[in-house]
């Protein structure tokens, strides 16, 4: 088993042509990942790295039975082809584009929310099941099928924590990189849920940043719900206060959101925090069963 | 990005939303002519910066005479503004609004931001407005209430209404109030804001309320399609090397170390931050080169951080994902022989094409330290700066 992703999940691109969307897809066929189909607007009945292109979701999925989207479309047009992507019934949704404005996410997370779709993203590097599938931009090389549950906000982090998990030895059931944004499709409850839920996963990775208070609500999860041994990293407590225009952001947060605040709540829950990127593997190995 | 003030109070305007009448000023030769045009005897002195906390700092003065009024102006105009919520330099104070005074009886916190939590824009309001609205907040949080919006219908009457009896609002103001709410809701999602703060929207003597100050920022991912706001950003209220990295899609930060750091992604930037300060370095500043760096884009990364004089190491340390290590090499590469860079360089790249990046970088006549290990990869750079440091003593 494995999280969201696996050998039988059938993926279409939206955006297959655009120069990133064309580079990570062929690395992501050739990883074996079962891509069935692209959607480019006004690209009907073209084929792009042999696949055939469609105009719309509903198409592609009614003539390739494709299950998960991955969404390469420049910000302008995303909160449009997540929406469609969704209404169309696709389960597992990806958005791998950065600098979608935050009022179009708002609205796109309301509209998809009533529809069941799960987002992962924007501005992610997408989900991989090792050895299975890869929606997603991040370097295959570094991953082995396994048992450890990878969650972070950032991407680079998260590969840093693939990287260690790997020469641990204990290989990745999934990993999934939810993005930095504001208003972002999945929070890391979704995934410790379904970690917490998957029979492969063993020990969860969970890599969180300074701001907001997902880290916090996480906390409060992992210590009703989550029996499986977690180790996380906060990137920031380093980072100096930034400037600020007004109240409302302090009122919002309550005082919380600052890598203390963050690593309290964690260790309150009994998580085995570690205070350096680089102390991830030898954490893993103290408590993976 | 946020607006001045002025700007604020100008879009405002523009959607009916009830404010004071007030003019700007760029030269204290202007004072005279907006005196009289606003007539009256008294007037408020308001310095026009990106930054809250104006009025303890001495930014917003009351002034009633004309005298006075030159007098602070003279005093404003040029220095710059220290709050609790700028850095020690402070801000630069370039304009000023003068408008008139008005008849206060009450004072409310009215704010719409966007709330990560629920993940909706919010309404933030609280019958305890003024300048001590955090300590409100902390103290006695019931007093600060929150109604989310939910973006399918807009802002509903029946939540204004809510929101008007929790404040105690009597009925002529609920309605003026009701109205004004539901304008700035238009204003938040027209405009792409991320935050509207009007502290304090106040209640006149003669009963009408009137929004006294305005704090808007504009949501940067959406500037794109918002041309007239992007025309009225205030540049010189931003940090000049922040600017510059911003319109070459670079994330940058200054910060008071040595050890400079060129990183993929702003969580690795962060944690590689944290990493040299857990082995005793200064890091000099955060840099996310962001996804879609080229050569080109890593060569200008190099001027800016060498831009900032107390830089004399430089950590690069790229996850290859999206980006690729072989182009982050060759900008490595042609930096250093376009720079003639005399100062130490320690380079880690890890993932994506990651070979081919330390191939080409072995295969050059530059001279940079190759680390795949991060741990040691920040030692190194921390134990060669300080040689130069202690050279330097």
């Amino acid at each position: 088993m494995s999280i969201l992703i696996d050998k039988n999940t059938k993926v279409l691109v939206q955006g297959l042509t655009g120069s990133q969307a064309s580079f990570h897809t062929e690395r992501a066929i050739a990883y074996g990942t079962n891509v069935v189909s692209g959607v480019v607007p006004g690209r009907r009945g073209q084929t792009h790295l042999d696949l055939p292109i469609y105009n719309t979701v509903e198409c592609a999925k009614r003539l390739t039975g494709a299950t998960a989207s991955i969404i390469y479309v420049p910000a302008p047009f995303c909160k449009d082809s997540i929406i469609e992507a969704s209404e169309n019934g696709i389960e597992t949704i990806v958005c791998i584009t950065e600098g979608i404005p935050t009022i179009d996410m708002l609205d796109v997370k309301a509209a998809i929310d009533l529809n069941g779709s799960r987002l992962i993203g924007p501005n992610c590097p997408g989900i991989i099941t090792p050895g299975q599938c890869k929606m997603g931009i991040m370097p295959e090389s570094i991953h082995m099928p396994g048992s450890v549950g990878i969650v972070s906000r950032s991407g680079t982090l998260t590969y840093e924590a693939v990287n260690q998990s790997t020469i641990a030895g204990f290989g990745q059931s999934t990993c999934v990189g939810i993005g930095g944004d504001p208003v972002p499709g999945s929070d890391f409850i979704d995934m410790l849920k379904m970690f917490q839920d998957d029979d492969e996963t063993k020990a969860i990775v969970m890599i969180g940043e300074i701001g907001g208070a997902k880290e916090e609500a996480a906390a409060e999860f992992i210590k009703e719900y989550v029996t499986k041994p977690v180790v996380s990293y906060i990137a920031g407590v380093t980072a100096p206060k930034g400037k600020r225009m007004g109240h409302a952001g302090a009122i919002i947060d309550g005082g919380k959101g600052t890598a203390e605040d963050k690593y309290a709540a964690l260790e309150k829950a009994g998580v085995a925090t570690v205070r350096t990127i680089t102390a991830i593997g030898d954490a893993l190995k103290e408590v993976h069963p | 990005m946020n607006l001045h003030e002025y700007q604020a109070k100008n879009l405002y305007r523009k959607y009916d939303i009830p404010t004071t009448k007030g003019k700007l000023l760029t030269h204290p030769s202007q004072l005279d002519d907006i005196l009289r045009t606003i007539g009256k005897d008294k007037w408020v002195i308001k310095a026009q910066v990106h930054a809250g906390g104006r009025g303890k700092a001495g930014g917003v003065v009351l002034v009633d005479s004309k005298y006075e009024a030159n007098e602070e102006v003279r005093r404003l105009l040029g220095s710059r503004l220290i709050t609790h919520q700028t850095n020690s330099e402070g801000q630069p104070i370039n304009s000023i609004f003068v408008e008139e005074p008005c008849d206060i009886v009450d004072e409310i916190y009215l704010a719409f931001a966007v709330d990560r939590t629920t993940q909706r824009i919010i309404i933030i309001t609280s019958s305890e407005g003024g300048m001590e609205i955090e300590e409100v907040a902390e103290k006695t949080p019931e007093k600060i209430l929150r109604n989310p919006i939910n973006p399918i219908v807009g802002i509903m009457p029946a939540q204004c209404r809510q929101i008007c009896d929790d404040l105690g609002l009597d009925k002529t103001l609920s309605a003026q109030m009701i109205d004004l709410m539901q304008k700035m809701y238009k204003m938040f999602v027209e405009n792409d804001l991320s935050l509207i703060e009007v502290n304090p929207l106040v209640a006149t003597k003669q009963g009408y309320l009137m929004c006294l100050d305005g704090k808007v920022q504009v949501d940067n991912s959406a500037l794109y399609r918002q041309p007239k706001i992007n025309e009225i950003r205030d540049e010189s209220q931003e940090d000049e090397r922040e600017l510059k990295a911003e319109k070459l899609d670079l994330n940058y930060i200054s910060l008071d170390g040595n050890i400079a750091c060129m990183v993929n992604g702003a969580g690795l930037a962060m944690a590689t931050m944290d990493l040299i300060k857990t082995h005793g370095g200064e890091p000099a500043n955060f840099l996310d080169v962001g996804g879609s760096v080229n050569e080109k884009r890593v060569i200008q990364a190099f001027e800016i951080i060498l831009s900032d004089k107390k830089v004399n190491g430089i950590l690069v340390n790229i996850f290859g994902g999206i980006v690729r290590c072989d182009v982050i090499a060759s900008g490595i590469i042609s930096a250093a022989e376009k720079m003639n860079l005399n100062i130490p360089i320690v380079v880690r790249l890890e993932g994506t094409n990651a070979a081919e990046g330390l191939e080409l970088i072995r295969n050059s006549d530059v001279s940079v330290y190759e680390e795949a290990n991060l741990d040691k990869a920040a030692q190194k750079i921390i134990e060669l700066t300080e040689q130069i440091n202690e050279g330097a003593n």
